[in-house]
């Protein structure tokens, strides 16, 4: 068994787990945090997308336990409380999604995006960086325009609204 | 009217799956839940000697493990094709019976052979490993020319030469003196590639059964709830269908794969009423594309016949299409319509069409978005332009002398087909103008500064929208508040914002306050779920009906109100306004009255609610046209989609924002079976080779270029709120278009013909061949 201490959203948790246990299953069945998709069984479709100390983690790919010691962000802690954030709100308002379930990763990619290119994106850019989130209701078409739009709001729209808590 | 028809409503629906609060299947976990995994068939044919499940039964957490004996043992049923021909005067079909857990012979890989429920889904899928099925391996065949060859292995023993049946539409005789007369003839052998839907939720199923009242209920990856209730109850367990609730939650796409049931789905029931536990099932990704229906898979023998000056003067074609081991689900669909819209928008007044249902060791054909349009209009766009090729005459010529006119509304196709209305030149002038096409010389001299080749095509598509009927309620509360019962089901379509646009506009009510229901037969009194771009037809207009019952009995109990007789009463946007004075009533004030506690005529009955059905028998039919310019690098064969343009006449349109996004996800999967997706059995051992996203090669972001889009909307006339479906249009007009853009680029080359999908490898080899030949 794994002991696993990380914190989510901003809660520390302490868990014990399989060794086998990846950090998606985790998430999901452990902690209730169902909004982290699993898509694919071999690491391409990037439902599973959160973030592991601000940087962008398939989370199928990552065991439990090397997560331990981290702070993880998923899709439920990017808005604070009612107060969507900017690409959140991006997505709505430009037709981003439809089934939704491709969006809580596209989303999480698509923070760390506009965090890594520090806001200055093009739609090529976009289009590149997305080679690891797979839609198949959209065409992408609406996705990359979010992301741009979301882009104009950078420093904001570049990480969490509230602050990434403290290590553990 | 800011809520109103017409207007780009951002939807209802996206708050929670942005924050991450949707609720899918897999999301539901139910107080003592148990886990299930499957043991698939790893053979495309084998007897089934013996399973020994003793060490998987041993195993940590293991509840049960249940196999086919086990099914046949309990009496279960296997689930049935939706309908064969035969159902609707057709030829007769060898029809199957599909078991949800195999007992004797698997006859495709990924077939489900044994079930474990077990605590955790991890020890059940450990213990599904510890299962040993001795398998005694026979001659499969896969694909579709292997199958009919003299001496094929049979998929079933007493369906030998694996065709099941044969469907034809138009005149041999007239269609050889067509042939005999022409001043020229071309001839096709086209493949439009087995491709799979990838919904990006994988299927799932959780079954709880209830032993005090025997009630089972189903929480379902459906596009159909009401579908699966029948089939599984009727069919699978044997029970009244009273005894089972399906609900759909949200459910991650469906693009037709949902839309009927699997083995699991019942699987789930029974084994929940086996172990007393409510089970669930999870599939992964790699059980999706060996288990759930396929698309497409078929191979035709396409030949036109034209005068001198490009007019069609007949078609012809012979085709096998792929059915796979099972009829299964609405596999029949795709061979109906894949003959049917061979016409596609021209006056073509002879045809001679047939295709076979084939058999082939492989999983069953399904609904796949589009379900044998793509198919047809991929025949007829392909043949157009190797009819233009062989004239000498541009693409867009050829097809200028062979519309439907507008003043032959309403047209009668030889298939059977009656186009309401449609101005497809006013359209196609339209897409050349966006796609500014007569500026193509200078964008091919730029490209080939570059290095690359560039090619460009026209491609007109018409689709069948709406099928079968539905019905539709509107239900008024106690406070004037109003909720929508769908018997659609919205799996990404935006129905929650659609429909309430709908009835916020006639009923005159706030949107923000209209609920919406869907999904859950307990619920919903009867419905048929969404596929077939029906919902905005059948929805849509059987909303409207039901809007209009409401305002009817509004008026009479704003007449009781006001004290005036009905007819005194006019309604409009929103007020019942009594003619000989100045009073009035609103509709949510009407609302609120019909729920008096004292003082409520009789004969009005307590509440204000109507339902309404539309009949889907007269279909509604988009169409447009694509125009697309493809650089293509002739030292890799890899294929850019430089310019893309389309125009649709979708109709009236309801909210503008969700068809713009439907059109994009349909160009996506166009393009996805044009230039990467291809389902791919080895044709000798029969295993499937792309069995994971690392081999199955879905669109990416960064496959798709620029699009420029436009409407031509005409309104429908055989429908009350003219709309026209617009969910699969993109992915008809797609293929051919791209195909066709790829030929232009490649043919002075010499490369003559090229299949789908257009790979890297396959345009560098068709290349490299014509070279050869050159040299």
């Amino acid at each position: 068994m794994a002991h696993v201490e990380l914190t989510v959203n901003g809660r520390a948790h302490r868990l014990a787990c399989e060794d086998r246990t990846l950090l998606v299953t985790l998430l999901r069945d452990a902690l209730g945090l169902t909004g982290t998709h699993i898509g694919c069984d071999t690491s391409q479709c990037g439902a599973c997308v959160v973030h592991v100390d601000g940087r962008a983690v398939k989370s199928c790919t990552m065991l439990a336990a090397q997560a331990s010691g981290s702070a993880v962000t998923t899709i439920e802690g990017l808005a604070d409380g009612e107060r969507l954030h900017p690409l959140q709100a991006a997505f709505r308002e430009h037709h981003g999604l439809q089934c939704g379930y491709c969006t809580p990763g596209m989303i999480m990619s698509g923070v760390d995006i506009i965090r890594r290119h520090e806001g200055v994106l093009d739609e090529h850019i976009v289009r590149e960086e997305l080679e690891g989130n797979i839609c198949r209701c959209t065409g992408y078409y609406n996705i990359v325009k979010a992301i741009l739009a979301a882009a104009e709001d950078y420093p904001e729209s570049a990480a969490p609204l509230k602050a990434e808590p403290a290590r553990v | 009217m800011k809520f109103g028809v017409g207007q780009p409503v951002r939807r209802v629906e996206d708050k929670r799956f942005i924050t991450g609060r949707g609720r899918y299947v897999a999301d539901h976990a139910v107080p003592g839940q148990a886990h299930a995994a499957i043991v698939s068939s790893p053979h495309a044919h084998a007897r089934i000697l013996g399973l020994d499940v003793s060490a998987a039964a041993a195993a940590p957490g293991v509840l049960a493990v249940l196999t086919g004996a086990d099914v046949l043992a309990d009496g279960l049923g296997g689930i049935p094709p939706l309908f064969m021909p035969q159902n609707a005067q057709g030829p007769f079909g060898y029809r199957t019976l599909r078991p949800i857990l195999i007992p004797d012979i698997v006859r495709a890989v990924g077939e489900r052979v044994a079930m474990v429920i077990a605590e955790t889904p991890a020890q059940a899928r450990d213990a599904a490993d510890l299962i040993e099925v001795d398998y005694e391996p026979l001659d499969a065949v896969v694909t579709l020319e292997a199958a009919v060859a003299e001496g094929a292995p049979a998929v079933w023993p007493d369906c030998p030469g694996n065709v099941s049946f044969s469907l034809t539409h138009g005149d041999p005789a007239a269609t050889d003196a067509a042939f005999a007369k022409a001043a020229v003839t071309v001839a096709l052998r086209l493949e439009n590639n087995r491709i799979i839907a990838n919904a990006m939720e994988p299927r799932a199923a959780l079954g709880l059964y209830d032993a005090a009242d025997e009630t089972y209920t189903l929480y379902a990856t459906s596009q159909n709830p009401h579908g699966f209730k029948e089939m599984i109850a009727r069919d699978v367990l044997g029970i009244p269908a009273t005894r089972l609730r399906v609900i759909a939650p949200d459910v991650g796409g469906g693009f037709g794969a949902k839309a009927d049931c699997y083995p699991e789905d019942a699987l789930v029931l029974w084994a929940a009423r086996r172990v007393g536990r409510p089970v669930k099932w999870v599939g992964t990704r790699s059980e999706g594309l060996m288990g759930d229906n396929h698309g497409r898979d078929q191979l035709v023998h396409a030949e036109l016949a034209a005068d001198a000056e490009g007019r069609v003067l007949a078609v012809r074609a012979r085709a096998l299409h792929a059915i796979g081991a099972y009829h299964f689900s609405a596999g029949v669909a795709p061979l109906l319509y894949s003959l049917r819209y061979i016409p596609g928008v021209y006056a073509i007044d002879t045809v001679d069409l047939e295709t076979r249902a084939v058999f082939t060791h492989t999983s069953p054909l399904g609904v796949y978005r589009g379900a044998g349009r793509p198919e047809a209009i991929y025949v007829i766009e392909r043949l157009m332009d190797e009819l233009a090729t062989r004239l000498g005459i541009s693409p867009v010529d050829v097809r200028r002398r062979n519309f439907v006119p507008p003043a032959r509304m309403p047209y009668k196709t030889q298939t059977g087909a009656v186009y309401d209305t449609g101005e497809f030149e006013a359209l196609f002038d339209k897409a050349l103008a966006l796609a500014d096409w007569d500026g193509f010389d200078a964008r091919r001299s730029e490209s080939e500064a570059r290095g690359r080749l560039r090619g460009r095509s026209v491609a007109y598509y018409i689709e069948h929208a709406g099928i079968y009927n539905d019905r539709m309620e509107i239900r008024f509360d106690p406070t004037g508040s109003a909720t929508i019962l769908a018997g659609t089901h919205s799996h990404g379509q935006g129905h929650a914002t659609a429909f309430a646009q709908l009835v916020s506009e006639q009923l005159g009510i706030p949107f923000e306050a209209i609920g919406y229901i869907q999904g859950d037969t307990d619920k919903v009194m009867i419905g048929r779920g969404t596929y077939a771009a029906r919902s905005s037809l059948i929805g849509g207009s059987a909303l409207k009906l039901a809007g209009d019952k409401i305002i009817e009995k509004g008026r009479r109990i704003a007449a009781w109100k006001l004290g005036v007789e009905p007819d005194e009463i006019t309604f409009d946007a929103g007020m019942f306004v009594a003619r000989s004075t100045n009073r009035s009533m609103h509709m949510t004030e009407v609302a609120i009255a019909s729920f008096q506690a004292r003082g409520v005529p009789e004969e009005f009955a307590l509440g204000l609610s109507a339902a309404a059905t539309y009949s889907g028998d007269v279909p509604n039919y988009p169409n447009g046209c694509h125009v697309c310019e493809v650089e293509i690098d002739p030292e890799t064969g890899a294929v850019e989609l430089a310019a893309y343009a389309v125009v649709d006449d979708v109709g009236v349109v309801i909210n503008p924002m969700i068809v713009e996004g439907q059109v994009h996800g349909g160009l996506a999967q166009g393009i996805g079976q044009a230039l990467l997706e291809h389902i791919v059995y080895d044709p000798d051992s029969g295993q499937l080779v792309t069995g994971t996203f690392n081999d199955y090669c879905m669109p990416r972001a960064d496959n798709l270029g620029p699009l420029a889009m436009a409407h031509h909307n005409v309104p429908c006339l055989t429908n009350p709120i003219g709309v026209k479906g617009c969910g699969e249009s993109g992915a008809i007009g797609a293929p051919p278009a791209i195909m066709n853009a790829i030929l232009d680029a490649l043919r002075p080359l010499g490369v003559a013909h090229l299949d789908m999908p257009a790979t890297p490898s396959r345009v560098w080899a068709a290349i490299a061949a014509a070279r050869r030949a050159a040299a």
